[in-house]
């Protein structure tokens, strides 16, 4: 694109961006311990880290409580609709593949009702950075059930419990044409979550992070497993993948060398029920992404347009002031 | 292409033909026998000849519909004259039909004009299974007896003389004997052929025109009929394309980027035409997953560039409605093409129909006003797209495009459209925002702003489908909800002062005003002009812009005794029992005009799924004036 050149040319000295930049400065209207809150801090500091032009970044959402969080930082941000982010972020990135493009989604937002969408965002493998907040309910309808809900979980749609087995979404995700890179997080560790993004971010394709979010409101204690023993969370270590640091290495113990480039190996762990793999499951950067392949950004003149739409109308002219014209 | 490769046919001379005005003929065959080729070029060379052509494409649902099926006519409608024509006529002058069975279905769907000549295929008479003999011989009886003029003609074994597969290259032989009859050039036809099989190797072709030939020569020897239809020598150098082409090469035109659609027919030959051409020029477009996508995927890259369009049919676009409300609510710029078919539901996939309009209009929730735009000819087909687009951007909201089947795939000549920079999209503001600019710096008049777009410093903000304030911050109060409602809904009385009222055709006042909108335009000007030849007090006035509504309308209703539009929609028929004046269901554009004017708008509706005839309405406008007399 046009701009990168011109800011070059005007800039003598690169703009340093501090976390407020990236604070749109309001007051999240998530609950108190509300695990977005921790995905929202991971991902300004992202950015800060990474010294995003906070004018050249875009968070895209759909509807839920996850996808508030565009509104929260002070980039440009595309509230969408239910079940859309992705088809919408897929247009942002076709349209300027020169800005990053993050997205927002839920555990309804993503497998529900934007199921079809997610299967397709991951094989377009367009460079997209998607964090699905999963907090296995729908909140801001008060409590339904949600795809991942826990087989059993009572809500205000299945009173006696719910009827199905937990829709398992990096099994899934895992098994889908052009996978290129698949991670699961969980709120509490904010250290991890953080590396996780940064791997995301940095990945050139379609980053599926599932992050495992705390709802204390309709699903109170029912992560409190987790947080409570370090035993039942895996941490998936690897110089490709992510590193503990030692003061976290002290209280997870429960670590696994996993090579995030094998993928059977990453189909396994997604299916392991015991303790929650937390960590880059796969990731493969050689997959050709969709942005690419179409060429997407290409400049083009007025001039082109004018041959192009000329050597069209050749083809169809049927005669001319000197007769018929040759086509 | 210049070696002769049989003796050059002798051309009856214009002196020894009969001069008629114009011509409808049909060429029907089953699926794949290629009678739509052989129409298409004969259009084509008429076309080139100087001639005015439309053309209908005869379609059956299915890909390979049964052999010899009524429902399996397959094969063009070509109307042919010595002026300017601007739809597809009414009963056909000549039919070449490729087997009987084809045949009937256009007899009974009242396609003939009675008495016409028909050249039917005669091998079925000594087909090796009987009932098929059968069946040829009842059906060939049954038109005699009717009163068609059935000129039996062995296509087939004349083929069989060239070729060993006459089912490929009877279409060919059959151009050639159209061209004798109609007196068309043979070296004309002989280019048609080349440019129609250009892609294929020179054997190909060759064996083609042999055929093409030998049709001429045939028709020579054995068909009695000869006509000659004046050509007008052409002033200004033309096109001949299709509805959907037009639309295509008006996206290009528009300096539209990225397509965004999902396949529907009929609108996908729209996006085949697109695809082809696109990316040449750089344009990308994007089959989406499904229809939703479809549309969020061109919502968003509208949002962060510039304006993108999406294509689509009925059952696509009620899908889309949900986007169509966010683009409305969020001021993004986004054009949406409706090419209709027959509905609701699955309805008539490919025939047509002005089903849509009132769910282009209000199919959204809530009140989310958009432009709605139908264009009225081949021609507009491509300058409409143009003027969508710049709305759009200029007016940050949806524009919804209505073409329907009966433009798709008709042809017409029209003036070759000369590039302007004007039409083309600008490069995508990424200048500093100014100090103090809202996101949705509403203008208090117009409701216009400004919009912020990704890549622009200091005008960061989340554009959201939820209720906001100008800052683009989620607001539920009353007074911000009233806001934002107010500034949406006042951007098209902005647009609509800007609109001109269209001319009336005809006199400025009389016994019966038609009003129709879209596709129908040719017929229904066709229609009045032939009953104010016969001296009657009618005129026409023909809506493009249907959401807005130009000023002026009910003026000129009011010089006229009676109102009434034409439209290819349902509307109650005012003879069934239960129905009466206050139950009636009126058909889209006569509720508007009703509810907006107080006038007591009738309506006229057919829908058969097919273009309407000009015959057909104005027999229906003759019984109109019979009441106001």
């Amino acid at each position: 694109m046009l701009t990168p050149v011109v800011d070059r040319l005007l800039c003598m000295a690169e703009p340093h961006h501090d976390i407020e930049d990236y604070q749109s400065g309001l007051v999240s209207r998530w609950c108190v311990g509300c695990g977005d809150n921790a995905i929202l801090t991971a991902m300004q500091r992202l950015c800060r880290d990474e010294q995003l032009d906070p004018a050249r970044t875009v968070f895209v959402s759909g509807i839920g409580c996850s996808s508030r969080l565009p509104h929260y930082m002070g980039t440009y941000g595309f509230h969408g609709l239910h079940g859309r982010a992705l088809p919408i972020a897929e247009g942002v990135k076709m349209s300027r593949p020169d800005l990053p493009v993050f997205v927002s989604t839920g555990d309804g937002d993503c497998l529900s009702i934007g199921a079809g969408h997610w299967m397709h965002a991951i094989r377009y493998n367009m460079d997209l950075t998607v964090l699905m907040h999963d907090n296995r309910i729908y909140g801001l309808t008060k409590k339904q059930a949600s795809p991942t809900s826990p087989i059993g979980t009572k809500t205000n749609t299945t009173p006696k419990g719910s009827y199905l087995e937990a829709f398992d979404p990096l099994s899934a995700a895992l098994g889908m044409t052009n996978v290129s890179f698949v991670a699961q997080a969980v709120d509490w560790i904010a250290d991890v979550l953080y590396q996780i993004v940064s791997a995301a971010y940095r990945h050139k394709g379609f980053s599926f992070i599932r992050v495992v979010q705390r709802c204390p409101e309709f699903m109170p204690g029912a992560f409190d497993a987790y947080v409570q023993d370090p035993q039942k969370t895996v941490i998936l270590q690897h110089p490709k993948g992510i590193a503990l640091s030692p003061a976290l290495a002290k209280v997870y113990k429960n670590v696994r060398e996993h090579d995030p480039s094998d993928l059977a190996a990453a189909r396994a762990l997604a299916q392991e029920r015991e303790a929650i793999p937390v960590g880059i499951l796969y990731r493969n950067d050689d997959v050709p992404r969709y942005e690419e392949l179409r060429g997407a950004g290409r400049l083009r003149t007025t001039d082109e347009l004018r041959r192009g739409l000329d050597a069209e109308l050749d083809r169809f002219t049927i005669w001319s002031d000197t007769g018929p014209v040759p086509q | 292409m210049t070696e002769m490769l049989v003796r050059e046919p002798r051309t009856t001379p214009a002196r020894e033909r009969t001069l008629i005005e114009e011509h409808i003929v049909e060429v029907l065959s089953d699926s794949g026998e290629g009678a739509q080729r052989c129409g298409q070029s004969f259009a084509a060379i008429a076309a080139r000849s100087g001639r005015g052509i439309w053309t209908v494409e005869i379609i059956p649902a299915e890909i390979q519909p049964p052999a010899r099926s009524v429902a399996g006519a397959s094969g063009n409608r070509v109307r042919v004259a010595g002026h300017e024509i601007t739809n597809g006529g009414d009963e056909c002058d000549l039919v070449v039909a490729f087997n009987e069975q084809v045949l009937l279905g256009r007899v009974r769907a009242g396609e003939l004009k009675a008495g016409c000549t028909i050249l039917l295929e005669s091998m079925w008479r000594e087909d090796r299974d009987p009932q098929i003999q059968r069946a040829y011989a009842e059906t060939y009886d049954r038109l005699v007896a009717d009163g068609y003029r059935v000129i039996e003609a062995p296509f087939e074994r004349e083929c069989r003389k060239l070729v060993s597969d006459p089912h490929r290259g009877k279409n060919m032989f059959v151009l050639g004997v159209l061209c004798q009859i109609y007196g068309l050039d043979l070296g004309l036809a002989r280019e048609q052929v080349a440019i129609t099989f250009g892609k294929k190797d020179r054997k190909v072709i060759e064996s083609n025109v042999r055929l093409l030939e030998a049709g001429w020569a045939w028709a020579d020897e054995n068909v009695d009929l000869r006509f000659e239809i004046p050509a007008r020598p052409a002033t200004e150098t033309r096109v001949v394309i299709n509805g959907n082409q037009a639309i295509a090469l008006g996206i290009l035109a528009a300096g539209i980027d990225i397509c965004a659609m999902y396949p529907i027919t009929p609108a996908t030959s729209a996006s085949h035409y697109l695809s082809e051409i696109f990316e040449k020029v750089g344009g990308i477009v994007h089959q989406a997953e499904d229809e939703i996508a479809a549309v969020t995927f061109a919502i968003g890259a509208s949002y962060a560039g510039k304006c993108a369009v999406t294509i689509t049919s009925g059952p696509g676009f009620s899908l889309k409605q949900e986007g169509i409300g966010l683009a409305v609510m969020a001021e993004i710029p986004l054009v949406v093409v409706d090419v209709q078919r027959g509905g609701p539901s699955t309805g008539l996939p490919t025939k047509a129909e002005q089903g849509d309009l009132l769910p282009a209009m209000f199919g959204a929730h809530g009140d989310a006003p958009k432009v709605v735009i139908a264009p009225s000819g081949i021609e507009d087909c491509f300058y409409t797209m143009i003027t969508a687009r710049k709305i759009a951007e200029t007016f940050n909201t949806v524009v919804v495009v209505l073409s329907d089947a009966s433009l798709a795939t008709a042809q017409q000549p029209f003036r070759r459209p000369a590039f302007s920079e004007d039409w083309v999209a600008p490069p995508v503001d990424q200048s500093p925002v100014p100090e103090g600019a809202l996101p949705y710096g509403w203008d208090e008049t117009t409701g216009l702003f400004r919009r912020s777009i990704p890549g622009q410093p200091g005008g960061m903000h989340t554009v959201t489908g939820i209720t906001h304030d100008r800052r683009s911050r989620i607001g539920y109060d009353p007074e911000t909800h009233e806001d934002g409602l107010r500034h949406r809904s006042l951007k098209l009385a902005a647009l609509q002062r800007t609109l001109r009222c269209p001319d009336v055709f005809g006199d400025a006042e009389g016994d019966l005003l038609v009003i129709g909108w879209g596709s129908t335009k040719g017929a229904i000007e066709e229609a009045v002009a032939a009953l104010r030849a016969e001296g009657r007090r009618v005129s026409s006035l023909h809506l493009r812009f249907i959401q807005p509504m130009p000023s002026g309308i009910g003026e000129i209703m009011a010089r006229f005794r009676k109102v009434v539009t034409v439209e290819a929609s349902w509307s109650d028929r005012v003879e069934d029992a239960l129905i009466d004046r206050e139950n009636r269901r009126y058909s889209a554009l006569a509720m508007l005009l009703r509810s907006k004017y107080l006038v007591d708008v009738d309506c006229w509706t057919e829908t058969f799924g097919r273009p309407l005839k000009p015959g057909i309405v104005r027999a229906a406008l003759a019984g109109f004036l019979k009441e106001v007399k």
